[in-house]
């Protein structure tokens, strides 16, 4: 549906974003991740007809963004980041206005604009100013009206930036319910969000692309490593260490005395696919050491993502 | 087309729904009341011509300040970037605002219709020139919208939309009264770049091909401008 091909945008000196080659399948749902700054949202434009590649092209279904940005337009929708509506429109306005402009027929805009409102969960705030509403509603505002065109490609930047959970869960939701029958492109820096909802990940760095990969591999292709920690009373680090120490899938054991007197902490790295746990219960248990806590802790993406995005 | 006339439908009610137009419209007519009155009241003449000289002046800041706002706030809130992706070309977004500008401007100049009615009612009224004056204002009105409109694509800040209008119209007003330091043979035809002549010509009764030329071209640049300068921002 999407195919990016080397695209490099510069600004003066700074090379915002730095060939990076991806592709969206239809009715794929790709979150872009990425520390701020990283390039995310200049891609967005780039894809959405915004700005202009540097270098590089931009093919959206049998279109590309250079020579065709007008059909590029038609089929997509762009929600920019934090929803710059005008403030002084009432909603339903608003939603009327994008209507015409979509060239959507007068007979059929009633019924089309009250489908997106539905479908987003505005009914009620259709009558007032979008000064007013919340930034939530905002965002499904926003959401409505790049539903309302029917695009085949929705692209969001950060559609849940400045939300409280609830309506963070909302949105992602409604993302969900879309992602359905379109293709998503949206950007986020929250990594539990891009877990939740998309089907593949692209994490930008710096320009470049770091990682490509559906979701449910990306955990596995980048390490995959999990860990236990432990918590226990009447025992010495050291001696911790020596007992544990040996058994086989354990990388190594850190034991350190914990921020509560008296008790130790310890990780234990695992090789991955190893699941020692058994082992290491029967070596505590044949000490006088009491078993506070113990639990398998994957890696998470976060944690993927802050090794991959680490500075220098 | 049909999205351009979209673009002027959602400015003009944008204009109507926020206090800046009508304290525009308020200061234009104080200030081109007092022009009418003042001609009226102590010179005892009942007469147009105070108005319509200063008419030009008047709208070099009336003008920039109607339409500082069309590109610059949008910048300013982003709001922007939502109507560049939306299916319509950069065409329809400049003709739309300048459309929407020109009708902001005939609602603003409608009520001064009530002065040739008075003059008619308490002397005689040339029809003429009243009509040319009426025009030339529009056409100047257009122009300077148009100018206004370059301006304020130039930047995200209202007021620096604002001033750099008022600047350019000024310019284009006074530039007769200006050049006379200048040699005869630069003066000139510095003096036919002059918007205030142009609309003199018109406002008294005489309207010439030239006139008219001159403020669709001055339009047709202004514009042609706004939409290069809109185009740059995306490169």
């Amino acid at each position: 549906m999407i195919r990016v091909e080397e695209l490099t945008k510069t600004f003066g000196s700074v090379r915002a974003v730095d060939g990076i080659s991806f592709e969206v399948r239809r009715g794929e749902i790709l979150g872009l991740l990425g520390p701020n700054g990283a390039g995310k949202t200049t891609t967005l434009r780039m894809l959405t007809g915004f700005l202009a590649p540097s270098s590089g092209r931009i093919r959206v279904g049998d279109y590309t963004t250079a020579a065709n940005p007008l059909e590029v337009k038609k089929i997509t929708g762009y929600l920019p980041e934090s929803a710059p509506l005008y403030p002084e429109m009432l909603v339903f306005d608003f939603l009327a206005f994008t209507a015409d402009l979509r060239g959507i027929a007068p007979g059929e805009r009633l019924r089309r604009i009250e489908e997106a409102a539905a479908l987003c969960g505005i009914r009620e705030v259709m009558h007032l100013p979008i000064a007013e509403i919340s930034k939530g509603y905002k965002q499904r505002v926003g959401l409505a009206a790049v539903m309302l065109g029917d695009p085949e490609i929705l692209v969001l930047d950060e559609p849940t930036s400045g939300l409280d959970p609830n309506q963070i869960v909302e949105i992602r939701e409604i993302i969900r319910r879309i992602g359905k029958a379109k293709t998503v492109v949206f950007s986020t820096h929250i990594l539990s969000e891009a877990e939740a909802t998309c089907d593949r990940v692209v994490i930008i760095h710096r320009g470049k692309i770091a990682a490509d990969s559906p979701t449910a591999e990306l955990k596995e292709a980048l390490g995959g490593k999990s860990r236990l920690a432990l918590l226990l009373e009447g025992a010495d680090a050291a001696a911790v260490e020596a007992r544990l120490a040996g058994i086989p899938g354990v990388e190594g054991v850190a034991a350190a005395p914990s921020d509560e007197a008296g008790r130790v902490a310890v990780a234990i790295a695992l090789a991955g696919g190893a699941d020692p746990r058994a082992e290491i219960y029967r070596r505590i248990r044949g000490t006088d050491w009491t078993l506070l806590e113990f639990h398998l802790q994957r890696q998470s993406l976060e944690e993927v993502f802050r090794e991959l995005t680490r500075e220098g | 087309m049909r999205a351009a006339w979209t673009v002027c439908r959602r400015e003009c009610s944008a204009y109507f729904a926020s206090p800046i137009a009508y304290i525009v419209i308020v200061i234009f007519l104080l200030v081109v009341g007092w022009f009418f009155f003042s001609t009226l009241f102590l010179f005892n003449q009942a007469s147009l011509r105070a108005f319509f000289r200063m008419l030009p002046i008047v709208f070099a800041f009336v003008v920039p300040a109607v339409t500082m706002r069309q590109f610059a706030e949008e910048f300013h809130t982003g709001s922007y970037e939502i109507l560049f992706t939306l299916p319509l070309r950069l065409a329809d977004i400049v003709l739309g605002k300048f459309l929407a500008c020109t009708v902001f401007l005939a609602a603003l100049l409608a009520p001064t219709l009530a002065y040739p009615l008075l003059v008619g009612a308490l002397g005689d009224l040339d029809i003429g020139p009243v009509i040319g004056g009426y025009l030339g204002a529009l056409l100047l009105g257009a122009a300077f919208a148009a100018v206004g409109l370059f301006a304020s694509a130039l930047t995200r800040s209202q007021i620096v939309a604002f001033l750099t209008g008022c600047a350019i119209c000024f310019a284009l007003c006074l530039v007769d009264q200006m050049a006379f330091f200048l040699p005869e043979a630069a003066a000139r035809p510095l003096a036919h770049l002059a918007a205030d002549l142009h609309f003199e010509n018109i406002a008294r009764g005489l309207v010439d091909t030239r006139d008219v030329l001159y403020f669709a071209s001055l339009g047709f640049v202004a514009l042609s401008a706004t939409a290069l300068v809109l185009h740059e921002k995306h490169a």
